[in-house]
């Protein structure tokens, strides 16, 4: 029985892929699956969408990763067990919170007379507003750094104290340390993180429509399956899932799954 | 401790200011719930109440949060059902793809939710299967599966199995003892899994755009309509607030599951 269930899940997953296939055949029943590849490949704009994506996926990593090591470190190494309790429900908290109800509070703060712009107005500077790429590496960088922050934290937590005294004791300093004990050990754990980070800013498309007018490998998938064009958004959307499957086995290397 | 003070109170101050960085949009928002202003600009202009008030006299929005609470119930069973089975088949049982099965399921969270959202209504489209409630829960039981899956399957990891062994010895049958054992031991893990799960379910819209008919509007779904929408504004800013006060609910009982449990509910 247990099997008939797995099955189904595993057809179902496998249907999701297969009909796409079959139904961009039957959309263009002649030249079928080229056509929409040959647009990819020779619309400039395409490719100038996919670089961004990834870049800003890629900053959006390395933001995530900066802001997540300091408060992780903080939890794991220096806070009193109570305050750590505290700090792990505060990092969660915004983690439950509606992902569309946070891009939109950014909105409000970003938007021309928000908040950022009423802070910046005196000192001569106008905010970003709600149509430059910054602003959804800013909002990326927000919506996933708890997913950072975590895994950062467990993975530190892990790490015994036994180890960093031995290295202080056989004369290292707190830097190197830091820098030949505790980061190799929490590099599975920072891996795990970014998965989440990488990922989820690649397949974004909500932030991108609603933060910026620059968009993103989503909102070409989304905005052809809208218009009907399904041939050129499945042709697209094997662009990210190749990108997050190579991620995926080059993060399992290193251990980063054990982490997760 | 290698940390010397210095350190420590550089990061004192670091995770004070991440902390503010992931609070500071929430304030915002609560404060524009209370704006009597129709416009965003800051500062606000005073304090009302009215747009609650508007906010549970409006139809649209009564009905999509109904609409949103059948889909995450929906999604959360369908997700226990298939994420227990899938967990005690992996854990028990030795099978062809087993391996494969552990990869498999962790795919719906990796890959863009936009790929599961076409795929979806691809396959929903090509067997002419009618989009409403019925194909969000779909949509949705495919992430709370996982949900549902990692926390069994981190559960039985760390249950031990003479228990049962002792239960079948005794003369139970398979059932009895999955009913009166194993079932009993996994209740913390399928709570927080179900909880998890439902408040996902419940935030889902990058899926649901793809998979919900003309006719069905989940909350989030009339958020993005509403936002574009400059006059609905001021509501939009009640129901998010509301939403956010909403998730301390599942955060306040993750935690007691998890304390009880003595094991991290994640």
């Amino acid at each position: 029985m247990v099997l008939i269930y797995l099955g189904s899940l595993a057809i179902l997953l496998l249907n999701a892929f297969w009909d796409k296939d079959a139904f961009s055949g039957r959309v263009i029943p002649f030249d079928w699956t080229l056509e929409a590849f040959q647009t990819l490949f020779t619309v400039e704009v395409y490719r100038t969408i996919a670089i961004r994506t990834v870049s800003i996926a890629v900053l959006v990593t390395l933001t995530d990763i900066l802001l997540a090591f300091p408060i992780a470190y903080y939890m794991a190494r220096v806070a009193s067990p109570g305050k750590r309790r505290l700090l792990v429900v505060a990092v969660l908290m915004p983690l439950w919170a509606s992902y569309l109800v946070k891009i939109y509070a950014w909105r409000t703060i970003l938007q021309g007379n928000g908040l950022l712009d009423s802070v910046l107005a005196p000192l001569g500077i106008a905010g970003p507003g709600l149509n430059e790429v910054a602003g959804s590496w800013l909002v990326l960088s927000y919506l996933w750094l708890p997913y950072m922050i975590l895994p950062i934290y467990a993975g530190l937590e892990r790490i015994p104290n036994s180890l960093l005294e031995a290295s202080s004791d056989l004369g290292a300093r707190a830097g190197s340390t830091f820098r030949r004990v505790v980061l190799p050990l929490v590099l599975p754990a920072v891996v795990a993180g970014s998965i989440f980070t990488f990922s989820l800013s690649l397949g974004d498309y909500i932030t991108p429509d609603l933060i910026s007018d620059s968009k993103f490998i989503g909102n070409v998938i989304y905005d052809n399956s809208a218009l009907g064009n399904f041939p050129l958004a499945a042709a697209y959307s094997l662009l990210p899932i190749a990108i997050i499957v190579v991620y995926l086995l080059i993060a399992r290397r290193f251990g980063a799954f054990a982490s997760l | 401790m290698i940390e010397s003070s210095f350190v420590r109170t550089a990061l004192r101050i670091v995770s004070g200011g991440v902390l503010l960085f992931l609070y500071l949009p929430l304030v915002v928002l609560a404060i524009y719930a209370f704006n009597p202003s129709r416009t965003l600009a800051w500062p606000p202009t005073g304090i009302t109440m009215d747009w609650w008030v508007q906010a549970v006299n409006n139809p649209r929005i009564i009905e999509a949060f109904w609409t949103s609470m059948l889909a995450g119930l929906g999604a959360t069973t369908v997700a226990l059902v298939l994420g227990t089975l899938a967990a005690l088949a992996v854990q028990r049982y030795d099978f062809f793809g087993k391996e494969t099965i552990s990869f498999i399921v962790i795919l719906p969270i990796a890959l863009p939710g936009v790929v599961t959202g076409i795929a979806l209504s691809s396959t929903f489209r090509t067997v002419a299967f009618d989009f409403g409630l019925m194909t969000v829960i779909i949509g949705h039981a495919t992430f709370c599966v996982v949900i549902a899956y990692n926390n069994v399957i981190a559960r039985l990891r760390r249950l031990p199995r003479s228990p049962e062994e002792a239960s079948t010895d005794l003369g139970a049958d398979t059932f009895t003892t999955f009913r009166r054992i194993t079932l009993p031991a996994m209740r913390t893990a399928l709570l927080a899994g179900a909880l998890l799960a439902f408040a996902l379910s419940f935030d889902e819209v990058i899926v649901t755009n793809f998979t919900a008919g003309p006719g069905t509007e989940t909350i989030p779904l009339w958020i993005l309509g509403a936002i574009q929408r400059p006059n609905e504004l001021p509501v939009v800013n009640v129901v998010a607030l509301a939403l956010i006060l909403l998730s301390v609910v599942p955060v306040y009982f993750a935690q007691r599951i998890s304390e009880e449990a003595g094991g991290v509910a994640r």
